[in-house]
């Protein structure tokens, strides 16, 4: 059978499977809706946490990025496990035991400020929009390419599934298909990583294979030592060896790790467990299942670029395999002869290089260029619409509750019932699904920019909030406004200057500090301490009643001792 | 009740910092700041510097989560705080029936 039809069958199946999920786990009540009943069991959670978290960039950018970047990927991969260390233990369980609905909902009684609320309102959707715009992104190439429709029919046919299951179940019946796209998504993974270890190495775990030796086949020698050699011997930078500055690396990895501990759609995720001890189990499992793959990817991401190397470079265009013809017709790989020899030279000097690799490919063809079965690669295609899709439906019900609950319900017409909070809950998850499909259509340049930068601004604006109003008594609405108002606006600044208005400044002699725009959510993070910190000096502490909360979150169980 | 909250909270503190600790040595000392010195060690295809990078450190984080529910545990129990309801399940119900 051929991908496209492979690729139908797994698609076919999969999207069954999520919509009869959905049926099944419909939402009656608002508790439902935005926290699945407090009900889930943490094992679970943390299944649909890892899906949740793991998003189209993940899953097929992730380790194309760490194949062109070498050592330096690792601030994707501690960046991006790391901040579970600070979710689970500065944050989850205490925001369990605060129990409510929403992360805005704990920074606006917290800091009993009605301003301070529609600030949070304002950071969440601002982060979960401009992330949901690239999931629908990727779920649009996905289909293109593996199912030969375009990118807008692709980009419906997501927004209708997204649209139905999250409209239906709300919290409780994307929790229950993020359990299953997780399952989906790692075996997607994991069995092309697999076969192209056991093919390369000889040995089935990916892990293992990328520190062993290469088969007689691909020319022997450790794999990691020949990928060193072949990148320098073609002009391209020591794979094993760091590239950019130390400094720059240290401040991308604490933004990364900050904004995943910030960013809503993961922490709400903790408010649907039973209890505190559960929030703790789930956010271990949920980190299990994300070092799955995370593992992985770097693996794949040496195995990935010794098997391009080797497969194309210097070898005649019209000899070429055919799934390089057939990526060539996305635009995602091109050749271009400069010196007319008609074999392709792929080198480190950019006068010379006459291939251009798309980073996205190195995932999505990988099965593809080791001459994996047909099912493996159509697999691949499930995995990164299970990816893309489970995080597009977390982000979306983000979204859906800042408004229905945050927005009307707790902010403006608090006398709402809990009907009509909950048709308004609907109307803003399909006013989301809308928009976000809209751009995903028809992207601007910066949507895909920007998506990198949602952390820096979670780390900057949530992150510092909520563990000062955990871990910091005496921390006033004041303070807690000033420092997020300032964490936003500098990090955003930041970005906008290097970004927009002064693109030709964008490199490591421009940057202040050498701190690249990636990285600057750290320096964000810094002055959103500082200046709640001053702030929080000079003006009154807070009521004795938000004290008394404060005091409460911090015990777990019901014998609260006053 | 209200000095064994302060001393639990405060033995909470300590469990927290200490792993923490842990957490930043691993990630940003082993694997980013001395990422090169230890390139020299090496096992097996891996430089120790790149190897903790990219697969070591995921590793400890996981363990660090592991130890943090199994220390926390205990401190539950021996301030017999039990979290075996639903915690918080109250207020969301008092919510529900004022609604």
């Amino acid at each position: 059978m051929s991908v496209q039809t492979w690729t139908f069958i797994f698609v076919f199946l999969t999207f069954g499977l999520y919509i009869g999920i959905a049926v099944w786990s419909r939402a009656r009540s608002t508790s439902d809706f935005y926290v699945a009943g407090s009900d889930v069991p943490p094992l679970a959670n943390g299944m649909a946490t890892a899906a949740d978290w793991m998003s189209a960039a993940s899953f097929i950018s992730m380790a194309g990025l760490i194949s062109f970047l070498g050592r330096d990927g690792t601030f994707y991969l501690m960046g991006w496990t790391g901040g579970y260390v600070l979710l689970a233990l500065l944050l989850a369980p205490y925001l369990r035991k605060f129990g409510k609905f929403t992360v805005p909902d704990f920074i606006g009684d917290r800091y009993y400020s009605k301003l301070a609320r529609l600030i949070a309102v304002f950071c969440a959707i601002t982060i979960s929009f401009v992330y949901v715009c690239g999931q629908m992104q990727g779920a649009g190439i996905v289909f293109s390419r593996f199912l030969e429709v375009d990118i807008t029919t692709g980009v419906i046919i997501g927004m209708a599934i997204v649209f139905f299951y999250a409209v239906m179940g709300g919290m409780k019946g994307i929790t229950y298909t993020q359990v299953a796209q997780y399952c989906v998504l790692i075996f997607a993974f994991m069995v092309p990583a697999i076969f192209i270890s056991i093919l390369m190495t000889g040995v089935a775990i990916p892990q293992v294979g990328f520190g062993s030796e290469l088969t007689e086949s691909f020319g022997g020698g450790y794999l990691l030592d020949r990928l060193d050699g072949m990148s320098e011997e073609l002009g391209f930078a020591t794979y094993t060896e760091g590239q950019r500055s130390t400094q720059d690396v240290f401040f991308i990895t604490a933004a990364l790790m900050f904004g995943t501990a910030g960013l809503p759609h993961v922490i709400i995720r903790f408010f649907t467990v039973p209890n505190v001890r559960d929030a703790r189990r789930s956010a271990g499992y949920a980190l299990i299942f994300i070092a799955i793959l995370y593992t992985t990817a770097p693996a794949v991401a040496a195995f990935a670029k010794t098997n391009l190397i080797n497969t194309v470079d210097n070898v005649e265009y019209n000899q070429v395999p055919e799934w390089f013809t057939k990526w060539e017709a996305t635009n995602l790989i091109s050749f271009n002869d400069k010196n007319s020899d008609g074999r392709i030279q792929y080198v480190g000097d950019p006068e010379k290089n006459e291939l251009e690799v798309n980073r996205d490919i190195m995932v999505l063809a990988n099965p593809e260029i080791a001459g994996l079965p047909n099912w493996v690669v159509a697999l691949v295609a499930a995995g990164a619409l299970a990816a893309a899709l489970s995080t597009a439906a977390g982000l979306l019900l983000v979204i859906s509750t800042a408004v229905a609950h945050d927005l009307m319900k707790r902010s403006f017409s608090p006398s709402m019932t809990e009907r009509q909070e909950l048709l308004y809950a609907r109307i803003a998850i399909f006013v989301a699904v809308i928009i976000a499909g809209y751009v995903g259509i028809n992207p601007p340049a910066y949507v895909a920019q920007v998506v990198a930068y949602a952390f820096g601004l979670a780390a900057a604006s949530f992150f510092p909030a909520i563990v000062l109003g955990i871990f910091q008594k005496r921390m006033n609405k004041h303070g807690a406004i000033a420092g997020m108002l300032t964490g936003f606006l500098f990090t955003a600044g930041y970005i906008i200057f290097f970004k927009t208005l002064n693109p030709s400044l964008d490199n490591p002699e421009g940057w202040w500090l050498g701190i690249s725009p990636e990285g600057v959510g750290t320096l964000g993070t810094i002055v959103n301490l500082i200046a709640a910190y001053t702030v929080s000096k000079f003006t009154p502490e807070p009521p004795i009643e938000v004290q008394e909360i404060v005091q409460n979150i911090r015990l777990p169980g019901e014998t609260v001792s006053r | 009740m209200s000095g064994n909250a302060d001393t639990y909270w405060k033995s909470n503190l300590k469990i927290v910092s200490a792993l923490l600790s842990v957490w930043f040595f691993i990630s940003f000392g082993c694997g980013i700041l001395f990422v090169d010195y230890l390139d020299q060690f090496r096992f097996g295809g891996f430089k120790l510097g790149f190897w903790i990078a990219q697969q070591g450190a995921i590793l400890v984080f996981v363990a660090l989560i592991y130890i943090y529910i199994y220390l926390m545990d205990k401190l539950d129990d021996k301030y017999n705080l039990e979290s075996t309801k639903k915690d918080g399940a109250d207020l969301i119900n008092q919510k529900g029936a004022s609604e």
